[in-house]
């Protein structure tokens, strides 16, 4: 440290700075150095992999050894198009994001400014609220999956004979039409904490002054949260919008491990459906134009996003 | 005035009333687990379920421990896992630094590269992805694993922490290189030492994520030996007629490096990541 303070005494009585710092254009061996390990890894693992589903997605990609790959032009991106369940899958992809990116926002945000608000108990309970967020995703759906079973799952015990709010116990996950309710509810309840955190931090950097001059202009909650609170942390609620409905849109783990695409394919998701052509049909050509498809739609609707939202100041 | 105070508190204990409520909320499922861990011969779901089991006994968390392998798949799980943060947090923060401090050709298409990475999922590439690991001969092996861990957490921890070092100011590295250091020494005995909250948060996160990884562990590992705890946990749920006493323990002790770490490290938590992430 006592190093750092004399760096920081000549740092300050330093005219040639400013010379200094131009002359870092001229370090490019350092910057490679610096770049190579990631950009090596970034090459193999990320960027050829998807060159190479983009490849093969204009295949009827053959696994055996001896049989050759035979080119299909855009047949299996014409499948997909004509293809029920993969219309439905992605059906149920956006349905996912709709429900469960709103639902996350405003619950997130609610936490966050009743949280910002107290003074006793605030670690504890952030505590409480962010553990879904550490808990791996395996366990939290086999919980999930276990709490809504049927007949005498925890959740059909709390609506039959506690609340009475049902009649008989719902087979959730039985039936097309309430196997994905679980499903949604897992992606809210987990995804809370990790929104909250993010708020909880904007919220802290809103001086304390600026609403106390807008109660004396008598201003109330409601005003003061849509006219002060909002705006300024304007840009995090844009970056979490962005980022949730990424993950929405993504979504793949929850539904893999909660309903697997059952019962009879009608709650598969775009990826979940993708990796059981790939994996369980072995028909890689059409899953890598599935999965192409969606990271085509996902990158487009965020670009869209940020250019709508985007103001100067913003981050991106 | 009187009104206005006692309006007030009634206002905080009603707060405080909405998050106990959610607390409740979040927290039951947790409990629910722990309860269903503490019970022996969970196959038969009994009912009403009861929240405090009548005779609690820890003997699934005994026989999780010590049935099969379950200990060789903790073990590999922490292999993996720290391996793999040490190799991400390291190698995205000598990324993250060249593109916060240095001007070079390609910067721009870089990094534009880096984020759109961000949007695209991991598992889009599942496929060839699988395909290269079979080429390499990294399918079945645990550093096959780590090398795909640690290339699918660059963008995110490039991102994260090339936002903070643009925080850290440039005055400081001008003084150490008149005093003759160089990037590396600035590297690793100022900008590191620096950034410890950024440091600490994106290698909790990323640890988080490999500790988790399913489903590249699912995809690339065949071998029984070579699985990580998220597949043995699974697999669990299905091999025994699901014993949920004893898929909870097993999820219990997974969870516990993860809650430790998580709370040793939360006062980082409160800036660290954000303020680097939303002022750059």
């Amino acid at each position: 440290m006592n190093l750092f303070s004399r760096w920081r005494q000549k740092a300050s009585g330093n005219r040639k700075a400013k010379e200094r710092s131009s002359s870092r254009a001229r370090q490019l061996p350092t910057v490679i150095v610096f770049l190579l390990p990631g950009i090596f890894l970034f090459l193999v693992f990320n960027i050829y992999p998807l060159l190479k589903a983009f490849q093969i997605s204009f295949y009827d990609w053959s696994i055996a050894p001896n049989k050759p790959s035979e080119f299909v032009g855009l047949a299996n991106y014409a499948q997909a198009l004509k293809d029920p369940i993969a219309r439905l899958a992605f059906r149920n992809t956006v349905l996912y994001t709709i429900i469960t990116v709103p639902g996350q926002i405003v619950l997130a945000m609610a936490a966050a400014l009743l949280l910002n608000s107290i003074t006793r108990g605030k670690v504890l309970l952030r505590t409480i609220y962010y553990l879904p967020v550490i808990t791996s995703w395996v366990i939290v759906s086999l919980l999930f999956r276990y709490m809504f079973q049927s007949p005498n799952g925890f959740i059909n015990y709390i609506l039959v004979n506690v609340l009475h709010l049902a009649e008989t116990p719902i087979g959730w996950l039985q039936s097309a039409s309430t196997a994905m309710i679980p499903v949604w509810l897992l992606g809210i309840w987990k995804g809370i904490g990790w929104s909250m955190v993010i708020f909880l931090a904007a919220l802290q950097t809103i001086p304390e002054e600026i609403y106390e001059a807008a109660a004396i202009d008598g201003a109330g909650s409601f005003h003061k949260l849509m006219q002060i609170t909002l705006p300024l942390i304007r840009p995090t609620l844009v970056f979490v919008v962005v980022m949730l409905m990424i993950g929405g849109l993504n979504v793949f783990l929850p539904v893999a491990l909660v309903t697997n695409g059952g019962p009879l394919q009608q709650t598969e998701v775009v990826l979940t459906y993708m990796y059981h052509q790939a994996f369980d049909f072995l028909d890689f050509g059409y899953g890598s134009a599935l999965a192409f498809m969606m990271a085509v739609f996902i990158v487009s609707l965020s670009f869209i996003q940020i250019k709508f939202f985007r103001q100067p100041g913003d981050i991106y | 005035m009187t009104l206005k105070s006692r309006r007030g508190r009634g206002g905080a204990s009603l707060r405080y009333v909405i998050l106990l409520g959610g607390a409740v909320v979040m927290f039951i499922p947790f409990l629910w687990m722990v309860s269903t861990s503490l019970k022996e011969y969970a196959f038969v779901i009994e009912f009403p379920p009861k929240l405090i089991p009548s005779e609690p006994t820890l003997n699934n968390f005994v026989e999780a421990w010590t049935t099969g392998q379950f200990q060789l798949y903790f073990k590999n799980s922490l292999i993996v896992a720290t391996t793999s943060v040490v190799l991400a947090v390291l190698i995205s923060a000598m990324m993250a630094y060249a593109f916060a401090r240095f001007d070079f050709p390609g910067k721009e298409i870089l990094f534009f590269g880096t984020l759109l990475l961000l949007m695209v999922p991991n598992i889009i590439g599942i496929i060839p992805q699988f395909l290269l690991a079979k080429t390499l001969g990294l399918r079945n092996s645990l550093f096959g694993l780590v090398l795909f861990y640690v290339a699918t957490s660059l963008p995110l921890n490039t991102f994260l922490l090339r936002g903070f070092f643009e925080t850290l100011p440039k005055e400081m590295e001008d003084a150490m290189l008149i005093d003759g250091a160089n990037y590396f020494t600035i590297f690793t005995r100022m900008i590191l030492p620096l950034s410890k909250p950024a440091l600490a948060t994106v290698s909790i996160f990323s640890l988080l994520g490999f500790w988790d990884e399913y489903v590249l562990a699912l995809t690339f590992i065949d071998d029984q030996t070579k699985r990580t705890l998220p597949i043995a946990i699974a697999s669990f749920h299905g091999q025994h007629g699901t014993d949920w006493g004893l898929v909870f323990a097993a999820s219990l002790i997974a969870m516990i490096p993860i809650v430790a770490l998580y709370m040793a490290l939360q006062r980082y938590f409160t800036g660290g990541l954000t303020t680097g992430a939303f002022k750059g």
